[in-house]
């Protein structure tokens, strides 16, 4: 059953209060310079707003314009209100805005590594929040550090608080942030997407402890997101953005119910489903990939005395079929992309096998192994680093054809219809990659392995980097690919929801081994393994069907 | 069909660079720079033309002289025209500088390429390169000069051996992030071979750190050169650069301070629009800095 | 950290030795006769002989170089060609006045170029931003003895505050050394502090865009605290780097400024041992200056990891 945050807020006193918020471009008038137009919320007393869009949508400019950090030079308010507690924001000077900062109003990023700094004590950069706002002496000014260390539950204050951020977890690092926002407990927080580079499990800790912390101190919370499944978890209401518009808001069940904008819709019906697919039709047995003992070990280094290496992975194997789509799910540091990368022989595994269409690649010389590269082909998470960008589109395609002998002529012609495989313009490959968006990179990467008419094709975090509405269109075009050619899909992904869509048959993967593996249905619906149910329970907005707008029957 | 109009590869990946940064805009500042250089190598290259006297000719009976409408600059301590001697003089120095940069570039692009993809290589190369850094690049020069003589080549030699390690850890350090890239994976995925690797995806990365290397290496060796002779170790005493009359207007610094002022002053001027334009050849070309104000 | 200083005294060792090497080998791979080209035009059959003798240009070349090395390792650095004393004990008697301006330099350099760099990356795109490049491309173009002749020609011949040459021992008379030392270390110090002050400027830009900066100015922090407590100490390690490598173009000028100012210290010893083909005394200066630079930045190398704690070895 899936539970909503339906108690409404709204009759309690508004914090923050935006109205006909625009903020534009710097030195440019007219319509193309506007970067937010007419944007209006309100967030109350112990109330979670969700801005909820995909990238370009002007969903953290607004957060910057509230806090007065718009980057000087480039953006500026051009119109409306801001007010806090009744108080204009946007006539304070630059000092009276900084004194607000940190003392009534926080913020917290997405990417608790870079946000920290990383050569100053954590606790020092707690403490500094206190000191620049309040007289305290030293002592109390630790003490106090310490008390909000230990309400954000780290463990071991004393010895985190001398600690330096590469020390820490990802899921600690985000407990300091919050720490520091929350030390002189504002009124508001701002949270800008602060689970997204994190993993399952940590982000499920980290939105239980700030919904904690906001029923504890009744903080209004402006939560900005790009994922439904979080904003489902965590908000009252719920504000849809797009090209830096509000085109939808209402209070969430409502929104999940009824969405009534085409947008919202759209961004819904694209959140793949939970519910595993129907396993494609097991018309080949022909494997067309056998991992059988593979181990990686990175070894430890040290002069003089040989420290003891870590395994990435250990005892891998398992088989994919020809037109089958094996999916490889796991959290960072599980070994999942170590697996990927030393079937593509980016890496040299330690020990095991390896068989590509029958041959034996393990233990081949690079040299040796070139010939055989063709029966392979990797698709990276980047789109815009696995294109050369000084290379046109058409170059990059027709590299591995003509490496392996096809006249110029032929490669260039079967790259004209791949052009049309991937839903391309046909001069698309005259042109140069920054001209294009990350879907359509993506889209031209996948031509680029399709055009080796490889067995394999190796999806290394293919989709993470999309927004939701490209991520659907390229699953699509990988199941077109496979439908058509046949090929058989090894596909890497940390998103229980992607490899639900995609996957025939699914391994879980833990510090660097197997903990589970068997068919999609199989392992998402009846998992038998701790870990996976673990992964599955922290998936946010589980029990909801997005694409259906109700509750997941099967849940 | 269409592909056979394509440009050659060599000649595609110049246009790709070419066709990254679309908002070129160039300020008053690298406009003028331009200007000033053009005209100092112009005037360099054509002063046998129009210089007013030989510059080599002595007279004993005018020496230094102050300026005057005979002797634009007046003259030397031999009685030879300053002007003269300035206009030709920049001719050996400006050659020196861009040779020096040619050189430098080359050499340090070859050792730089092979040391950042061969892995065996580097470690060798390396200690070469720190140990040739180590050494002042002025001792090195002096010593190289004063052993194999003044002239021309062996100046410009001895002030590209110490400029060479620069070049091959700048390449290098290229290489070394650019092999990293998905897109170089992706040509190892894609059967290229390592040469063609080597040269199609990771050297045309290194073009425009060479660019503006290769400006601030012309604009330093034109200064070294200055130095070099001005320890008397430079360019043989016959031959006019703009080092050699400083070097000779030492002596008579107190009694005609404009043999030092008037052609350091056409020297810095020749320098500094050089890193200008490398400057802003940087700022156009570093996709770092693009990245940021992107 | 201790193992780490070890290991890096360790890499010392086979860079010096390339260093040797190659200083050995100049003379020797030098076409024609080294003892001729030592001598000069002029030379008679027994000065040849001598100049042969004494640098041991009779024997093979590898019992030459284990003679040489073992010379080097006892400290001996030979003897000079023209006036017989031991290179150790002339560059011992020149090395205080070298030493003492140097110091005063990078002193001055870093007060200055820091500072300067911090302000102009700070206030990006200001007219502070535009002064502090205009001055470090112009500090790049001037040769430094056309720098050391215009400020003597202002300060020393027009404006007559101080004196045109010479040296005078801070142990001797402090106000007539620093009277003295002011404007050579100026001269120096504009190259370097027009060095300091862009790679200054270029690592705080970098550094002022990052994430952690962002949380600063969302903590409230003074502008102050963000610019020197957190963005110069992340700024530190290229600064680090670049007054290192820049520590050869101070050698450099060493020897440049020595010559205009008349200062008696190694660079004028190098100069009249290049102008006369002392080539035991230019060895050794190389040698020497060598060493001293592969020191400085094994010195720096070892401070990163006390800036930054992500480095450790």
């Amino acid at each position: 059953m899936m539970r909503f945050k339906n108690n409404d807020k709204s009759s309690a006193k508004a914090v923050l209060d935006v109205r006909h918020l625009s903020v534009r471009l710097s030195g440019e008038e007219g319509p193309d310079g506007l970067v937010l137009d007419d944007i209006s919320l309100q967030v109350h007393e112990g109330e979670t707003v969700s801005l909820v869009g995909e990238s370009g949508s002007g969903k953290s400019v607004t957060s910057l314009a509230v806090m007065g950090l718009l980057p000087k030079g480039a953006l500026e308010v051009s119109g409306g209100e801001i007010e806090m507690d009744g108080e204009s924001l946007l006539t304070l000077t630059p000092s009276q805005m900084r004194r607000l900062r940190g003392q009534r109003m926080a913020m917290i990023f997405q990417e608790p590594m870079t946000a920290l700094n990383p050569v100053m004590r954590v606790g020092d950069q707690i403490a500094e929040v206190l000191q620049t706002h309040r007289e305290l002496s030293r002592r109390d000014c630790r003490d106090r550090v310490l008390d909000v260390m230990q309400q954000v539950y780290l463990p071991d204050v004393a010895r985190i608080y001398g600690s330096y951020p590469h020390q820490l977890s990802g899921g600690q690092r985000q407990r300091i942030m919050i720490a520091m926002a929350l030390a002189l407990e504002p009124k508001l927080l701002i949270a800008d997407e602060p689970t997204t580079a994190l993993d399952v499990t940590t982000q499920a800790q980290i939105l239980s402890l700030i919904a904690e912390l906001q029923e504890r101190h009744g903080t209004a919370v402006l939560f900005i997101t790009h994922d439904m499944g979080v904003v489902a978890e965590v908000s009252h209401a719920v504000h849809v953005m797009k090209h830096g518009k509000i085109v939808e808001q209402a209070p969430v069940e409502t929104l999940f119910r009824h969405p009534s904008d085409e947008y919202t819709k759209r961004l819904l019906r694209s959140v793949p489903s939970l519910v595993p697919r129907d396993a494609r039709s097991q018309e080949s047995t022909e494997p067309v990939l056998e991992v059988s003992d593979m181990q990686k070990v990175y070894s430890g280094g040290g002069m003089f005395f040989r420290k003891p290496g870590t395994h990435a992975a250990r005892d891998i194997s398992f088989t994919v079929k020809r037109g089958q789509t094996l999916g490889i799910v796991g959290e960072s540091g599980s070994g999942k992309t170590t697996v990927a990368r030393s079937i593509m022989r980016l890496v040299d595994p330690t020990s095991g096998t390896i068989r590509v269409a029958g041959k034996e690649i393990a233990t081949l010389s690079r040299r040796a192994l070139r010939p055989h590269r063709k029966h392979f082909q990797v698709v990276f998470q980047d789109p815009f680093r696995s294109l050369n960008p000084r290379w046109t589109v058409g170059r990059s395609l027709i590299e591995g054809p003509v490496n392996f002998g096809t006249p110029h002529q032929e490669a260039y012609e079967r790259a004209l219809e791949m052009m049309e495989l991937v839903d391309l313009p046909l001069d698309a490959l005259k042109r140069y990659p920054h001209q294009f968006s990350g879907g359509q990179r993506q889209r031209i990467a996948i031509a680029r392995a399709v055009m080796m008419r490889p067995d394999l094709l190796v999806a290394d975090e293919a989709v993470s980097a999309l927004d939701v509405s490209v991520q659907a269109q390229v699953l699509d075009l990988l199941d077109e690919v496979q439908e058509r050619l046949g090929i058989a899909i090894l596909f890497i992904t940390h998103d229980l929801r992607v490899a639900a869509q995609i996957c025939d048959e699914v391994i879980v993967m833990q510090h660097g081994a197997i903990v589970e593996y068997g068919s999609a249905r199989e392992v998402l619906s009846r998992p038998r393994h701790d870990y996976t149910r673990l992964l599955i329970d922290a998936a946010p907005g589980r029990e909801w069907d997005f694409a259906n707008c109700c509750e997941l029957l099967t849940a | 069909m269409a592909h056979t109009t394509q440009p050659s590869a060599a000649m595609q990946s110049v246009l790709g660079m070419l066709s990254l940064p679309r908002q070129w805009r160039l300020g008053a500042g690298p406009l003028i720079a331009a200007v000033v250089l053009f005209l100092i190598v112009l005037s360099a290259l054509l002063a046998p033309l129009y210089v007013p006297y030989d510059p080599m000719q002595m007279g004993s009976l005018n020496r230094l002289q102050p300026a005057s409408a005979e002797h634009l600059l007046g003259t030397d301590q031999y009685g030879r025209d300053l002007f003269s001697r300035v206009m030709t003089g920049g001719r050996v120095s400006l050659m020196i500088g861009v040779g020096a940069a040619l050189f430098s570039v080359v050499v340090g692009m070859i050792i730089g390429l092979v040391s950042g993809f061969f892995r065996t290589a580097d470690a060798v190369i390396m200690r070469i390169m720190d140990s040739l850094m180590a050494i002042p690049a002025i001792l090195l020069a002096i010593a190289l000069v004063a052993l194999s003589g003044p002239s021309v080549w062996s100046v410009i030699v001895a002030i590209t051996i110490p400029e060479v390690p620069r070049v091959v850890r700048l390449v290098r350090s290229v290489v070394l992030g650019a092999r990293e890239e998905p897109y170089v994976e992706a040509a190892i995925a894609l059967g290229s071979s390592m040469p063609k690797i080597l040269w199609q995806h990771l050297m045309p990365n290194t073009v425009p750190a060479m660019i503006v290397q290769g400006t601030y290496i012309c604009a330093s060796a034109i200064l070294t050169e200055a130095i070099l002779s001005f320890l008397g170790a430079g360019v043989s005493t016959d031959i006019p650069t703009w080092g050699n009359i400083m070097a000779e207007g030492r002596t008579y610094f107190q009694v005609k301070p404009g043999l030092i002022f008037w052609t350091g002053a056409i020297l810095s001027l020749c320098i500094l629009s050089i890193n200008l334009l490398g400057d802003t050849a940087r700022d156009m070309l570093d996709p770092r800095l693009k990245k940021r104000e992107a | 950290m201790l193992g780490y200083i070890i290991r890096r005294l360790l890499a010392v060792i086979p860079v010096m030795v390339i260093v040797a090497l190659f200083v050995f080998l100049i003379l020797r791979l030098t076409p024609g006769d080294p003892a001729a080209i030592l001598a000069g035009d002029s030379a008679t059959p027994a000065q040849l002989e001598r100049i042969r003798d004494r640098l041991g240009l009779n024997l093979p070349i590898y019992e030459q170089f284990i003679q040489w090395v073992k010379m080097m390792l006892q400290g001996d650095l030979g003897v000079s060609l023209i006036s017989n004393t031991s290179v150790s004990t002339m560059i011992g008697q020149r090395i205080w006045p070298t030493l003492n301006i140097a110091m005063l330099t990078i002193t001055i350099s870093i007060l200055i170029a820091v500072p300067m760099g911090v302000l102009a990356a700070w206030r990006h795109r200001s007219w502070i931003d535009y002064a502090v490049m205009s001055f470090s491309v112009l500090g790049f173009s001037v040769p430094v003895f056309v720098i050391g002749y215009i400020f003597i020609q202002i300060f020393a011949i027009e404006l007559r505050w101080l004196p045109v040459q010479g040296y005078t021992a801070p142990t001797q008379d402090f106000i007539g050394f620093l009277q003295r030392a002011i404007l050579p270390s100026f001269t120096l110090a504009t190259i370097y502090v027009a060095l300091i002050a862009r790679m200054t400027r270029a690592s705080m830009l970098d550094v002022l865009g990052e994430d952690y900066v962002r949380t600063a100015r969302a903590k409230g922090l003074r502008e102050g605290t963000i610019l020197f407590r957190h963005a110069l100490r992340n700024a530190a390690v290229p600064i680090m780097t670049i007054i290192g490598t820049g520590f050869a173009l101070l050698i450099a000028g060493v020897v440049v400024t020595e010559s205009v100012f008349n200062i008696p210290g190694v660079g004028r010893l190098t100069v009249d041992a290049i102008l006369a083909r002392d080539y035991p005394v230019i060895q050794a200066m190389i040698l020497l200056t060598a060493g001293l630079y592969v020191l400085v930045n094994l010195l720096i190398d070892i401070s990163y990891t006390i800036i930054d704690p992500r480095i450790r070895y």
